[in-house]
């Protein structure tokens, strides 16, 4: 069977994981790697077997891809894509998906259109953990949906300092952009899309052009309610942290990357649940990955890219359709502070 | 190697299954007296090999050790770097050039600022030397007959292909501390036929062992039958699956295999450590298949 001719674009931290995955994938090739950054691709021409561009055009047009990964700020997005697009490349996109909604719709209606697949690096959705809460909520397991709370906690920003594209919101940075959009991603994804926003703030702690903490309230297509905390300078937490807990007639979901916790008020007729608290843990629910670099959900993610582009699988999560969603929300927070 | 090595992530709040236990944990660990008395626990039980990341509160359990060399006399530490985290979130702070400034030694600043950076850019295993002597610092005048290459950074090279870096780092540790280096990975076939492809012989590879297969990439019958290759000496770690396997259970389980040369494991009470260790022994005694006694060492 033939393999999938990979390129990748973007090569800082996200980009350099996504190349060593897709480098050790039994159905890939690697056809190129971009970057315009010397040091990096320097490192990759003498330690590597990719072929190295610093231009990324130059890049398509020599080593054809038929899918590319693209890790570049979030400000170089739209244009890059949908240049992609228009070329019948199917394209993985780092997250979030572009720096203003309208242009996340443009994009949608492009790979549509070229009938090219398409996802958005919201690994989350990928991990055992929120895969059950979803399916749970899917369910009814818990009941009618009555209240939500998201957030995600890390350790990112801890001192003043503002050199990087990370503390340039025109760029895509901030903690809103960058953290918080992995939250609203999972609401989205699990609960229900966010329609209203309520009483944002966002709160500057470290930064001078960029927030650092997200805290507001968010309402649903649906009419249920939740809370937005969001904060990247907490350094109680090793890493980063993302909690999704949700109230419901029946009992109560409280779900992170580590631990689905699930409270019954009354039994379901549903496997491996109860009446009173259970409590499932990821190793009981992840599905094992081929290759293993930073958690499986990275891993699991290109896989399913991957293998949407060879066909094997639908292009159903985390499509663009549902990052537009995810892009609406932000300019929603945004616009109402 | 010991049989058994002691591991640190319970010092630390890193917990593979919960949050919440991992806050627990760094409450209770929170002055350096209180990993040292475990560590004391431990030792007391016949385990004197300390196996840990690089965070700078290791540093402290140094200079403890130093400082008391007759209790710690058979005392070895096989550091693990780098904590990557510390990179991680630097990287996204400062940037990838950024980043690596920041954590290069002062003098080497200086030296970077007279156009030296330029240099060093360009000659990146000397980079990669340098970081390593970073890290190491804080070893100074404490056994470490191993050093390890974390997991992130063995597998992330593993997956760029770049294998020449992995033995750059094998042979910097030799010639540097007269130590063997360690790999660490979650996809031991990979990088077992990548290490034997660059010719390093019975590489030391510390990595997920369990029967339920937890993080073992490529599955348990293709960890099992690297084992039968004898190609590399394997550490077994995160036996207990990242603690969803019954304790005594999983310790059968690794100790059935005569291949594995050694078990990592970490504990917070001295209960969990004595019967932890006293199952390791027996089980690999009944099984009769340990190269080693328990508290025989070997050359390292």
């Amino acid at each position: 069977m033939d393999k999938l001719k990979l390129a990748i674009i973007g090569l800082g931290k996200m980009g350099l994981s996504h190349l060593s995955i897709a480098g050790a994938h039994s159905e890939v090739s690697i056809v190129g790697v971009c970057d315009t950054s010397k040091i990096v691709i320097d490192f990759l021409k003498k330690f590597t077997p990719f072929e190295c561009f610093s231009d990324y055009k130059k890049m398509i047009e020599s080593s054809k891809p038929h899918a590319v990964i693209l890790a570049v700020p979030t400000k170089f997005h739209y244009e890059m894509i949908a240049d992609l697009l228009q070329k019948k490349i199917h394209v993985f996109s780092e997250k979030p998906l572009t720096t203003h909604p309208t242009e996340a719709t443009h994009l949608t209606q492009l790979a549509n259109q070229f009938e090219v697949v398409n996802q958005v690096g919201y690994h989350n959705q990928f991990l055992g953990t929120f895969i059950e809460m979803k399916r749970l909520i899917n369910n009814g397991t818990i009941g009618t949906i009555q209240h939500f709370t998201g957030e995600a906690y890390g350790p990112v920003i801890t001192k003043s300092n503002e050199s990087t594209w990370r503390s340039n919101a025109s760029e895509g940075g901030g903690c809103l952009m960058d953290y918080a959009s992995h939250v609203i991603d999972l609401i989205n994804g699990s609960i229900g899309v966010i329609t209203k926003t309520h009483g944002f703030l966002l709160k500057k702690i470290y930064s001078t052009n960029v927030e650092d903490a997200v805290y507001g309230l968010l309402e649903l297509s649906s009419g249920v309610t939740g809370v937005l905390s969001v904060n990247w300078s907490d350094e109680t937490y090793r890493k980063m942290t993302t909690r999704i807990t949700i109230n419901g007639s029946n009992g109560k979901i409280i779900c992170d990357a580590t631990e689905l916790k699930v409270f019954l008020k009354n039994s379901i007729e549903m496997e491996g649940y109860s009446k009173g608290w259970n409590i499932k843990t990821v190793g009981a629910l992840q599905e094992p990955v081929d290759f293993y670099l930073r958690g499986e959900e990275y891993s699991a993610q290109l896989d399913y890219f991957i293998k949407a582009a060879l066909k094997k699988v639908p292009n159903t999560i985390n499509t663009f359709e549902q990052a537009a969603h995810t892009d609406r929300a932000i300019q929603l927070i945004q616009s109402s502070n | 190697m010991d049989r058994i090595l002691f591991g640190d992530n319970q010092f630390f709040g890193v917990n593979h299954i919960s949050d919440e236990k991992s806050r627990q944990q760094l409450v209770h660990f929170k002055n350096d007296e209180a990993i040292i008395e475990v560590l004391d626990l431990a030792i007391q039980e016949g385990v004197n090999t300390f196996m840990c990341t690089t965070y700078a509160r290791i540093g402290n359990i140094c200079s403890h050790v130093k400082s008391n060399p007759e209790k710690y006399a058979d005392f070895k530490i096989f550091p693990c770097m780098p904590y990557a985290h510390k990179y991680a979130n630097a990287v996204t702070e400062l940037g990838m050039v950024g980043a690596v400034k920041s954590y290069l030694p002062g003098n080497m600043v200086g030296t970077m600022l007279k156009g030296g950076w330029a240099f060093l850019s360009k000659d990146y295993l000397k980079l990669m030397e340098v970081l390593v002597d970073a890290e190491m610092k804080m070893f100074e005048g404490v056994s470490t007959p191993i050093i390890f290459l974390q997991n992130v950074v063995t597998d992330m090279l593993l997956g760029l292909q770049a294998g020449e870096v992995l033995a750059a780092f094998h042979q910097y540790v030799k010639k540097r501390y007269n130590a063997e280096a360690g790999f660490i990975t979650m996809n031991l076939p990979l990088l077992s036929k990548t290490l034997d492809g660059l010719g390093i012989e019975q590489p030391i590879i510390c990595t997920s062992f369990n029967k339920e297969g937890f993080r073992m990439s490529g599955g348990v019958k293709a960890y099992e039958e690297v084992l039968a290759a004898k190609k590399c000496r394997v550490i077994a770690m995160q036996i207990f699956g990242g603690g969803f396997i019954p304790a005594k259970e999983a310790v059968a389980y690794v100790s059935s295999f005569t291949e594995i040369e050694s078990i990592l494991f970490g504990a917070s009470s001295h209960g969990n450590i004595k019967a932890t260790t006293s199952w390791i022994r027996e089980m690999s005694l009944a099984n009769n298949k340990t190269k080693s006694l328990p508290n025989e060492q070997s050359k390292l």
